[in-house]
Parts: structure tokens; sequence; C-alpha cells
């Protein structure tokens, strides 16, 4: 297959340059370019569903996509930020056409934009200034970074579910058993009980020391290659069956419903593309910055009914040798959180599994595993399934 | 105050979001609603994130709600909140519909609940900003 024909530019924006940003903000132009492209296209935000962002570079700061969309009321299913420096804008071309080809998205809005003059282009300082919403709405009342948000959800599914910190805590010892069997994992050897978890401090309330991650230095790399390059590979290929993305929100007090998540339409959409369900399920590897990021996912991506994750987690054996195999590497909670590649993590153990080469927390017969990758404060989700 | 510096980091009001901060130095609670499609949007934007319209309005809010979450923050991130451990920091969802982050003051953290009914309280931080905190409602039924 080829990008021939496969989209086409149907509206632009653009703004007359001017020396300074005379008030304006990075956000504010980029929401304005977009809205011309938009009216331009004659579409309105809920018609977009791709967002592809050359990043600002006075302005770095993560997660532009989940900013700017929020801004703007779009919530992408294929959000990129495409770092090529003057060939962003072509990149981001090809990149929304592939998308689209693809099949997972229909309009794809791209996006640059710079609120800067030739002073603060060169000071340093200046380009850790940010007036993003974050900054302004959120900062000063002194949140605990993301582990706030996170708090925040787990008390909110306390309050309209029930859940309880005890089935919380089992998740974070499932995943310590997993992690001793696991001689890489950070807490190889440090068994935990739930019990421990409840005694360990409280940091944000309802969540103790142990149910947070702990940021560590490390890496992951994988290589994805064509149906003929697998054909001939040294390993058992794991081949991508099904894969969808969504994202909603930035701050968690925009988010349409903090205790449903976007895996609330990846998920589903991921195991539609595979033909398959999550009873069909042999690995979970799901993102796990919290306790509460596990409940909440195995909920939204269907292995029980909403809000009945506490009683679930309580029920089944999480631990490589369970009836459900969930995070057998430890879990970044227990496996250590290296920046981007702890995410990073839950898809090299899934092929780990998946070719029969996890040692001794093997998981017998490991056919299909379906993956979770979660950004912010689950704002951006990614779900796959992989197969043999 | 009182001569002595705020070490807080403090928002930087943009043109969009300056009658916001005016509103909470007026002792209001100020929100957005889109001329064109009616709906009530916070937090300021230039734009309306349901239909695109430059047109947003200034409308004065009851400033009541409901906590629709809250934590209790036992570990400060920024240096300058460690004095103020332990403190709760909520999502509170107001009468008129948005969501906002915030603080619960004028009530003990282990006696902040999700649902419970609030209040917009300002703090005046600086000689420029006021915060915007909630505290718990002061009605009939509370007496």
């Amino acid at each position: 297959m080829t990008l021939k024909r496969a989209a086409a530019i149907t509206g632009i924006g653009e703004l007359k340059p001017t020396r300074n940003p005379d008030g304006k903000t990075t956000l504010g132009i980029m929401a304005e370019v977009s809205r011309l492209a938009m009216l331009d296209a004659g579409l309105v935000p809920k018609d977009v569903d791709g967002l592809l962002i050359g990043p600002p570079i006075v302005e770095m700061v993560p997660m532009w996509p989940s900013v700017l969309g929020e801004y703007l009321g779009v919530h992408p299913r294929y959000s990129n930020v495409v770092d090529i420096g003057g060939a962003s804008a072509a990149g981001m071309v090809w990149r929304a056409a592939a998308a689209i080809a693809a099949g997972h998205c229909r309009a794809a809005l791209c996006v640059t934009g710079e609120a800067s003059d030739v002073e603060t282009f060169y000071s340093p300082r200046a380009r850790r200034r940010s007036q993003l919403p974050y900054r302004e709405f959120e900062v000063p009342y002194g949140p605990m970074g993301v582990n706030s948000g996170y708090a925040l959800i787990a008390q909110r599914h306390m309050f309209e579910y029930g859940t309880t910190s005890r089935q919380l805590a089992k998740i974070a010892a499932d995943q310590r058993t997993n992690a001793c069997a696991n001689p890489d994992a950070l807490f190889f050897d440090q068994p935990i009980t739930i019990d421990d978890v409840l005694d360990s401090p409280l940091v944000v309330d309802p969540l103790h020391l142990l149910e947070i991650v702990m940021p560590c230095t490390g890496g992951a790399a994988f290589v994805v290659v064509s149906p003929e390059a697998a054909r001939q590979s040294l390993r058992p290929p794991v081949w991508l069956l099904g894969a969808a993305e969504y994202a909603t929100h930035m701050m968690l007090s925009q988010a349409p419903d903090i205790t449903t998540s976007p895996i609330a339409v990846t998920a589903p959409k991921a195991f539609q593309t595979a033909g398959v369900s999550p009873e069909d399920v042999d690995l979970v590897s799901v993102y796990d910055c919290y306790t509460i990021t596990v409940l909440v996912t195995l909920e939204d991506a269907g292995f029980c009914s909403k809000g009945a994750g506490g009683p679930f987690v309580a029920e089944h054996d999480l631990t490589y040798r369970g009836d459900l195999p969930l995070n057998t590497h430890g879990g970044q909670l227990s496996f250590g959180q290296p920046g981007l590649a702890g995410g990073a993590s839950h898809v090299t153990e899934a092929v780990r599994q998946l070719q029969g080469r996890a040692g001794s927390r093997q998981v017998p017969n490991c056919e299909l595993a379906f993956v979770n990758g979660n950004g912010g404060v689950m704002s951006e989700q990614a779900s796959l399934v992989l197969g043999r | 105050m009182a001569g002595e510096e705020y070490r807080k980091p403090l928002p930087q009001p943009s043109e969009t979001s300056r009658p916001f901060w005016q509103g909470t130095q007026a002792r209001e609670l100020r929100l957005q609603q889109c001329r064109d499609c009616g709906k009530r949007i916070f937090y300021p934007r230039a734009i309306c994130p349901f239909c695109l319209s430059e047109h947003l309005d200034w409308v004065v809010a009851t400033g009541k709600g409901k906590v629709y979450s809250y934590t209790v923050v036992r570990r400060a991130m920024h240096p300058a909140f460690q004095e103020d451990v332990p403190y709760v920091l909520a999502i509170v969802e107001l009468d008129e519909g948005p969501r906002l982050t915030t603080n619960i003051v004028g009530v003990g953290p282990e006696d902040v609940r999700v649902d419970m009914p609030v209040q917009a309280a300002y703090d005046d931080v600086t000689s420029d900003i006021t915060l915007l905190n909630f505290e718990p409602l002061l009605g009939p039924e509370m007496d």
C-alpha cells in the first residue's frame, strides 16, 4: 500500500507573523490557527479526531496534543508530536494520511505555533516559562504532580462504587509477587503483603506509598517490521492484532468523567479489530502508575463491569500463576518506572510472554495479550491486542 | 501577606483569563458563556470548545457547588506548600456545571467528604492575585 490519494488537505489557517507576541500565548496562537483551519474546512471540534503538533521551541512542555485538544474541545483518536524541526509540517501531512489510511482517524488537524521574539528565543529562562492552563488554574493550588490526580480518581471511585483500599492494595501485592519472579525488576526479592501496602504511609489520600510508582533510570526499545520481514524473523513474530487511541483532557478537572477513562473507547475498538474479547486474553499488560490505574483499566477494558473492579481484583489471582496473569514483570509499581520506558515495559513483557521466553514467570500457552498505555491523568489512552 | 513574600506559584493572567482573576479580586466567580451555543465554559478560553464561536460573554456564577472529589496532600511537591501539609486539594463541580481544581479551606481534612456542598472563598495572596478556594456551604441546613 502507498499513500497515493490516501488523504487530502481541505482547510488551512495562518496568522500574519509579528515581531513580538504582543500578549499572545503559544497555546492561544495554536488555538487561533486551529479555529481558522477548521472553519476553512467546514468542520467543528467534534468532527476532528486526529491531532498532530509541531512542538513550539520556546515552550517545550509535555503532552502538547492533550493540552491543545482539551482547549479546543477536540478528542483525538490519533495524537502525535512531530518533532523533526523545519520538516515537521511536511512530516505531519503524510503521518496524518497514514493514520487516515489505516482507519485510525478521519480528520486530522495539524498545528504549529510560536509566541516568541528575538530576546525570548535566546533566553534559556524564558523557555521554562509557561502560560498553559495547568500552570494558571491548577499549580497555584498545590497539586502533588500527577499523584494527586490519581488520588482524586481513587477517592471518587470509592464514593461511586464502594471500592476499598484493601482491594487496591491487592493489586500492588500481586504485582510484587510477579516482580519476585523477575530478576530484572527493581523490587526483585522484596515481597510485600496487602497489609504492608496498607501500613505504608498515606501520601495523598487515599493512596499509600506502595500504591505509587517510583521514578528510576532505565530504557526500552522494540522493532516493528513488515509482514515479509516478520516471516524471516529469528524470533516468533508478535503480531499487532488491534489498536486504538483516544484522548479527552489534560487536566483532570476537564475530564468528561474521572472514574471512566478513554479506555472505554480504545479497548473495545482494539478487541473488535482483533476479533477477540477480554475473556480470550492470556496476559494483561497494562499501565500501572498507581493501583487505581489498573482497577479502572480492567473495568473500562471490559474484564469486569464498570464499578466491579474492587471485588474483581480481590477474587482473581493476578500473579503469573493465577487465573488472570497481570503485569507479570511486576508492573511499573514493582519493575520500576524509568520515564517513558515504564510504559514500554508493558509492550516488552507482552512480547516476552508471547514468545515464550519469560523464564520462571512464563504464563503457559500464552497466545494473546492485552496491552494498554496511559498518559497524563488517565488522559490519553492507547490500547493494543498482540498475538502470536 | 503583610510584607512577607508569597513563595508559591502564582497564576500569570493572560488577556483571555484576566476577567476571571479580576472577578476573584471583586469576590465574584466569573465564568464564560458562549453567546452562540449557550454553553458555560471554564477555564477561560478565546474560543468556544463546542462551536468555535469567538463571542464569549462573562457571567457571574453563584459560587456554589459540591466537592466532586478530593485528596489530602501529605507531602508537598513544591517546597512552598510544605508548611501547609496536610491540605485538601479538590475538584469542585459548580452548580452551573463546570468543574475546577481548588483547595477546600475552613474545615479539617478529616471532615471533607465527596459531594459536600461548598461555596467560594477568596484568598488575596498578593495585591494582584486572589485565589479561588472553597469552604463548607453555610446555610440553614448546616446550623
